[in-house]
């Protein structure tokens, strides 16, 4: 193997659209690096943010995250959903310094086999070239250091709030 | 403590060439609550599912991970071994090895790597996953077909001959659809109208069918077995139990001038007419757009009943109490079915589209369906083929098939499949009709694969003296009182020009314009030229991705009448698998809600596709009011979930914490610990749920 830098792509795929064209991309034998995993959801509008920075959290490099085309959702509107919560959401991964370089949204449909394969080839090799991923490291040190100064406790996004959350009223 | 039982399946070679599945067997030993993890040739086989019922009876385990192809494939398969050993069909997970891994990369070792991640997600996903049990909902016994063109019929006798109800729908004022213009049909030479009309008439009077003629659709609700669908019903103006259909009322009618429908504008009409002389119902219908009363009454702002313009048809009508009502209004009824078939056909572009061939400035260049209505012994010139424009007899036809269609800069890039066929027996029938008559037809390929159509056009050639020009039409234009049209004969490498008194376009074949809107109120997918979408190419040709919708006909792409036919035949049989069915299992992947974690801001209410949710009182004190989700409407895509601030609600099958587990779980392969240095420790996932 050589040196270079393999990058972890943590992807969050519909099942009716995506999952079905990377489906078709092993079927049609379409080879792409193996960098990419697939999470499978019901449908990009389950895509909650926290999956995003969980998947920062975990250490992965990149993210992506891909639906059915607009008109072709299995829900009627869920993609629409997820993109606009993607926008709204990139801006503030920009905001902390996750580039557009490794961060992805695209829509592939049960047919695009061919664009499933692309996909992962062109994002692999953008990740690729941003490097390794170790914001979140320093991301959550200046939260937790936020956190301190304003008599909070650690991240907001961190799943085990709904553990605590019987607390609440 | 979990039990998980993890199997990978070589799947012969497909997965086993590629890779080291013992390795990821052993290396799934190793992961935290795995007690047993075995590799087998084919997992699938009867005796690789005897191994996991084995397995999970022998070692009782609580959650199955099986590495093996895609679960699209065979999850369905897996969970009933489960369920066949006891254990609940929810507690297994597919890790897909095979599309997503063994078949698209060329580096075993890399690609044992990743496999054994993709085991280590399932794993990490099924240690959250919960017995769930189906849904059972009951089904509504009565189906919906929508048009009632020849496959909507068929597939309407169909479903009620095997016992069910069903409504058929069709929005003009008769059924019949295009088969019942046609003159012919290819390759017999039927008379269409003489094959069609006896299952019109069928349709009406069988027992179990309720037929509703000039009605739309406006809402659907509901699922599957549960729709729940809104009928809209304009004013016929003329009450069908009562009208016996004499016709006395045509024939006193003073506009005569309204383009007709049925004869493509080559013929006219009256404000009060008949669709067609077969028609079913064949009764009259009052064209509210023209009858001089309705367009009096409009101007007045008053109704039509209380005008006393006109009237003459009220006035002549025998029946006591008279069967015209100009009092009658649109009515709306909400019906139940338990299945959907979608035949709402096709339509023709008209010659207008195709002004480089002098559509829509002379009148003799026509579409064929206009040419199927001259062809027509029951047509506007009673099948004698005259021109259009000054009523000679024509003795010189041109047919340009491919007019619009296979022509992306026309925005059809696809094959209209039935034009070849019928532009061949358009020049044969003109050839029976005018022995003298000359027919030329210019086509790019002659598209005649089906039972007989080859054998067809070559008659047409051979016997019928039809010539064929194999080339494109590049204009036409006018010569005297003819037309002439202009191509190349590409088997010459020549340029043509050829006379002609009728060009007949055939042009390409088009989905309804407003099937769009209905397609986006029965949640069926459809391509860019709006032709509705089947559920798989292949093998579901006739389901749509909304379970218990069918298709039938042409509304899913161009088609001639026996593929038609036998498609809805095909969506028959598959609304009737449904009907027959009492009670219908669906999948628990649904929302729930914990109501102390809501605070009723209405954002899942509002992003919900289908209207699952509403506000109810808690369930726990002190009582206020909460989202609530309905299971048996909620599909389970979790929008709702991922919009809500407050987290309260949560997706049965597809948890945050089986998904946060699943997302932890990438990393610890061997691409992880290359990438190293980021600050997280990679097994962090693994240990942190270990702790637990």
């Amino acid at each position: 193997m050589s040196e270079r830098f393999e990058p972890r792509i943590v992807a969050f795929v519909c099942t009716w659209c995506t999952y079905a064209g990377a489906d078709l991309a092993g079927t049609s034998r379409y080879v792409y690096p193996p960098n990419v995993r697939l999470i499978r959801v019901p449908c990009t509008g389950r895509v909650d943010a926290s999956f995003i920075l969980k998947a920062f959290e975990s250490g992965a490099d990149g993210v992506l995250v891909s639906g059915c085309h607009p008109g072709d959702c299995h829900y009627t509107s869920g993609n629409l959903h997820a993109r606009r919560r993607w926008n709204v959401f990139r801006e503030l991964l920009r905001f902390v310094g996750i580039g557009d370089d490794r961060l992805a949204f695209s829509w592939v449909s049960a047919a695009e086999g061919r664009k499933f394969a692309d996909l992962v080839c062109d994002l692999t090799e953008r990740v690729r070239a941003a490097g390794p991923f170790d914001g979140y490291g320093r991301m959550s040190y200046i939260a937790e250091a936020l956190a301190a100064e304003c008599g909070q406790q650690g991240p907001a996004e961190s799943p085990d709030d709904r553990d605590g959350r019987e607390g609440r009223a | 403590m979990a039990r998980i039982g993890v199997f990978v399946c070589w799947c012969g070679e497909n997965i086993g060439r590629m890779v080291d599945c013992p390795a990821v067997a052993a290396a799934a030993r190793d992961m935290s609550q795995v007690v047993h993890a075995e590799d087998y040739k084919y997992m699938c086989s009867d005796p690789g599912q005897q191994r996991l019922i084995d397995a999970i009876r022998q070692k009782h385990l609580t959650g199955v991970v099986v590495a093996s192809c895609s679960p699209r494939m065979h999850e369905p398969t897996f969970r009933a071994a489960a369920e066949a050993a006891g254990l609940n069909q929810f507690m297994v997970e597919m890790a897909n090895l095979r599309e997503h891994c063994s078949w698209v990369h060329d580096d075993r070792q890399e690609a044992t790597a990743k496999s054994i991640d993709l085991v280590r997600m399932m794993v990490a996903k099924v240690r959250r996953n919960e017995r769930l049990s189906p849904i059972r909902v009951p089904i509504t016994d009565r189906a919906l077909v929508i048009g009632g063109g020849i496959a909507g019929i068929q597939a309407a006798l169909d479903i009620a001959d095997s016992g069910h109800e069903v409504v058929l729908v069709e929005r003009s004022p008769s059924i019949g659809g295009h088969m019942s213009q046609l003159s012919e049909t290819f390759p017999t030479l039927d008379c269409s109208q003489c094959i069609l009309t006896p299952r019109m008439v069928e349709v009406a009077r069988h027992p179990r069918i309720r037929l509703m003629t000039c009605t739309e659709l406006q809402d659907v609700e509901g699922y599957v077995g549960n729709f729940s669908v809104t009928l809209e019903t304009r004013a016929r103006y003329v009450d069908l139990e009562r009208c016996t259909g004499c016709g006395a009322c045509l024939e006193v009618c003073p506009v005569k001038n309204v383009p007709g429908e049925f004869d493509e504008s080559l013929a006219t009409r009256g404000a009060i007419y008949r669709p067609f002389p077969q028609a079913v119902p064949n009764k009259p219908v009052i064209d509210p757009q023209c009858c001089l009363r309705h367009k009096a009454a409009g101007r007045k702002g008053i109704s039509a009943a209380e005008s006393n313009v006109c009237g003459k048809c009220a006035e002549v009508c025998p029946i006591p109490g008279k069967a015209i009502d100009f009092g009658d209004a649109p009515s709306t009824v909400v019906e139940n079915f338990g299945a959907i078939v979608v035949a709402t056909g096709f339509d023709v572009r008209p010659v207008s589209d195709f002004p480089e061939y002098g559509g829509g400035r002379f009148a003799d260049v026509i579409t064929g369906l206009q040419f199927e209505r001259l062809l027509s012994a029951s047509g506007p010139t009673e099948g004698q083929v005259r021109r259009v424009s000054d009523g000679r007899p024509a003795r010189r036809v041109v047919l340009v098939a491919c007019a619009g269609s296979r022509d992306a800069a026309k925005g059809c890039a696809y094959c209209s499949k039935i034009c070849c066929m019928y532009s061949s027996k358009h020049a044969m029938l003109f050839r029976h009709k005018c022995h003298d008559g000359q027919a030329t037809v210019f086509y790019m390929d002659l598209r005649a694969a089906g039972k007989g159509y080859d054998e067809f056009t070559r008659r047409a050639a051979e016997e019928d003296g039809v010539s064929y020009v194999r080339g494109r039409v590049s204009r036409v234009y006018r010569r005297g009182d003819s037309l002439v049209v202009c191509g190349v004969d590409t088997l010459l490498g020549r340029k043509v020009e050829v006379e002609a008194d009728l060009v007949v376009l055939a042009t390409a074949a088009v989905p309804q314009k407003d099937v769009r809107q209905l397609a986006q109120k029965l949640g069926v997918s459809y391509d860019s030229h709006g032709w509705l979408s089947e559920a798989h190419p292949k093998l579901r040709p006739v389901e749509t991705a909304t379970a218990g919708v069918f298709l039938a006909g042409a509304c899913q792409g161009p088609r001639d009448i026996p593929e038609a036919v036998a498609q809805a035949g095909g969506a028959a049989a598959k609304a009737m698998v449904l009907l027959s069915k009492r009670m219908l299992d669906r999948e628990p992947i649904v929302a729930r809600i914990d109501e102390r974690a809501c605070d009723l801001c209405g954002t899942c209410i509002k992003v919900c596709p289908v209207g699952a949710i509403e506000a109810q009182p808690s369930g726990s004190r002190p009582v206020r009011q909460v989202a609530f989700v309905n299971e048996g409407l909620c599909i389970g895509c979790g929008t709702c979930v991922a919009s809500c601030r407050s987290k309260a609600p949560d997706l049965a099958g597809f948890t945050d914490q089986q998904l946060y587990r699943s997302i932890l779980a990438t990393a610890d392969g061997t691409i992880a610990a290359a990438a190293g240095g980021n600050g997280q420790p990679s097994a962090k996932g693994d240990a942190g749920e270990a702790g637990r």
